[in-house]
């Protein structure tokens, strides 16, 4: 897609998004946040299975990294600044996802999706093993940050600025991931992916040194997701051993299903979408795992290619039809 | 000197001699046909070249140096290139972008990560003549898995041919089409082969074509290399004749 026709989309989604706090209450805005923060994380991990074709299981692992590497900025080093906040999650997920990655990136398919889930077990069992550092259960509290150095202004009510400084903030970190990823996967490194994801053999034999190209797809999709786990904490002011543990992971592969992993936007999409569904079901009902399960069985399977694949599908016959 | 020399290359699997001491030489702008019934070795033999898989022993000189133990990356970059027999395509990418990736690759510019591909005219621009000049121009557009068999043994060829390598191997580039579409499509590669003075192996079991197109034939059997010549000494020669083509063959 040419970046003309991406911008008549982008632009819009970008303005609804600046002036959706302004007119909608907090609450929904603050769901947003976490949407959006979501939708960072599964655009790291669709690198992965959308472009190279590789399904991590352990996603939750990264995620995982960004959010305790601020939780302990904040224990041990005193850190209140957002932006060294992210940097700590990126240099703490590279140092995990390059160690993770060189050993996963030697096998694909199932293997490579066992792997990634034992490794990411491993990272949840030490946060439980070494509560004296990690909380254990309890977790690590994280207070208000300071957003580009400036504190929040005193008794400043928290929903408000989660919902409005915070929100900005994520938004602007979300709009800044989308572009580099969007980047990424138009660029002749993102090209590479997709051959090896295709065909590996002649991926080989067109030049390509596919191990390497896996070890930094895996780099990239799992530093993407750390920087989302180090906006997720602030929103939730705690982080726990559970968004180390597996059926994170397994969120994290729904909401790019849901959304639709060949398409560019179907995880951001999904992870929105999936973030809202799942709020409403915890309110609604405290059988929600079960009613989540049911509403996503039945929207994988009247909707393979996802609500993105989906869409463009209807638009295509749409514009077909007014064209006769 | 010999553009390629092996020495004793063997490769068995089992008790099976897929290839077995076998002394290959490739002359600088050869174009050279190599036959042999099924399962004589050919295709393990441009395996090894290749590099897809490595010998037992023996060694393999290419332009003097010796690339036994090298990777497939290593003889890619040396200017080794190959087509498949059975057809190894980015099937969920365009035609044009199959072909284009091997422009980025030789290029060195798969590494960019940063830059838009789309951006990079000259490399569209070639993936365009290459395109045409395999006589798939029209279907640039379409995916790679889309297209017909006899398509899609072509672009196998012109996504190795974009390597612009110095040898290029084609594994039974007309395997698997019918009878009536062989010709036409070796009429494109040999004519492009030709005039861009390539150096190219090309395994193919269809006789009119194999003495009409190759300066020299290499007939193997049994892993081992049987005969070495002109098409006409090859035609003439009883033991091929025998091997090849069955003792009952006139
Ligand atoms: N990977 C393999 N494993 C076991 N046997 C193989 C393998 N590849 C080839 N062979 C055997 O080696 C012999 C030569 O095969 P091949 O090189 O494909 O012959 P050709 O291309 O001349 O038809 C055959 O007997 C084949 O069965
Ligand atoms: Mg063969």
């Amino acid at each position: 897609m040419s970046v003309k026709k991406t911008l008549i989309w982008a632009v819009p989604i970008a303005v609804l998004l600046l002036v959706l706090p302004q007119v909608v209450d907090p609450y929904p805005t603050i769901l947003l946040a976490y949407g959006l923060v979501m939708a960072i994380a599964v655009l790291g991990f669709n690198l992965l299975l959308g472009y190279t074709g590789l399904l991590s299981f352990g996603h939750s692992a990264y995620f995982g990294v960004g959010a305790y590497a601020v939780a302990f900025m904040v224990k041990y080093l005193h850190v209140q600044s957002m932006e060294l906040f992210v940097l700590g999650a990126i240099v703490a997920s590279i140092l995990v996802t390059a160690l993770f990655g060189y050993v996963c990136v030697r096998y694909t398919k199932i293997f490579f999706s066992i792997l990634t889930l034992a490794l990411s077990q491993v990272l949840w069992s030490l946060a439980f093993k070494f509560f004296w550092v990690t909380g254990g259960t309890d977790g690590l509290r994280v207070p208000t940050p300071k957003l580009l150095g400036v504190a929040t202004a005193e008794g400043e009510d928290k929903i408000y600025f989660l919902a409005h400084g915070y929100y900005y903030y994520v938004l602007a970190v979300f709009v800044i991931c989308v572009a580099l990823m969007w980047l990424i996967v138009h660029s002749p490194f993102g090209k590479a992916l997709q051959a090896i994801r295709d065909n590996e053999t002649r991926a080989r034999f067109i030049g390509i040194r596919i191990r390497r190209y896996r070890f930094v797809a895996f780099l990239v999709s799992g530093v993407f997701t750390g920087i989302a786990g180090a906006l997720w904490v602030p929103l939730n002011g705690l982080t726990t051993p559970d968004i180390l543990y597996w059926p994170f992971s397994g969120e994290i592969v729904f909401m790019a299903v849901l959304g639709g992993f060949r398409n560019f936007t179907g995880p951001i999409v999904g992870a929105v979408v999936f973030n809202y569904l799942k709020t409403y079901a915890v309110g609604f009902t405290v059988y929600w795992q079960a009613l989540m399960g049911v509403i996503l069985v039945v929207l994988v399977m009247t909707l393979p290619t996802g609500i993105v694949g989906s869409a463009k599908l209807v638009y295509a016959v749409a514009r077909r039809r007014l064209a006769k | 000197m010999n553009l390629l020399e092996t020495a004793k290359l063997t490769k068995y699997f089992g008790d099976t001699h897929a290839v077995d001491k076998v002394d290959f030489t490739i002359g600088e702008g050869e174009v050279l046909s190599l036959i042999g019934s099924n399962g004589a070795g050919k295709t393990s033999l441009v395996n090894l070249i290749s590099g897809l898989i490595l010998p037992d022993s023996g060694q393999i000189r290419f332009r003097g140096e010796d690339i036994t133990k090298e990777n497939v990356h290593a003889r890619i970059k040396a200017g080794i290139a190959r087509s498949f027999q059975i057809v190894n395509l980015f099937d969920e990418l365009t035609l044009l972008d199959n072909v284009a990736l091997s422009i980025f690759s030789r290029e060195g510019m798969t590494r960019r990560l940063f830059s838009l591909a789309d951006r990079q005219q000259a490399v569209w621009q070639e993936a365009h003549d290459i395109l045409r000049q395999f006589g798939l121009e029209l279907k640039a557009e379409v995916l790679a898995g889309g297209i017909s068999q006899g398509e899609r043994k072509l672009l196998d060829v012109a996504v190795a041919y974009a390597l612009k390598p110095r040898l290029l191997f084609l594994d039974e580039p007309t395997s698997g089409v019918s009878t009536r579409e062989k010709a036409p499509i070796m009429d494109v590669i040999s004519s492009i082969v030709r005039a861009q003075k390539i150096t190219a192996v090309v395994i193919e079991h269809d006789m009119d074509i194999i003495f009409k197109y190759s300066d020299r034939i290499v007939v193997m059997h049994q892993g081992e290399i049987l005969a070495s010549g002109a098409p006409e000494a090859i035609r003439n020669d009883e033991r091929v004749k025998d091997a090849v083509f069955g003792p009952t063959h006139a």
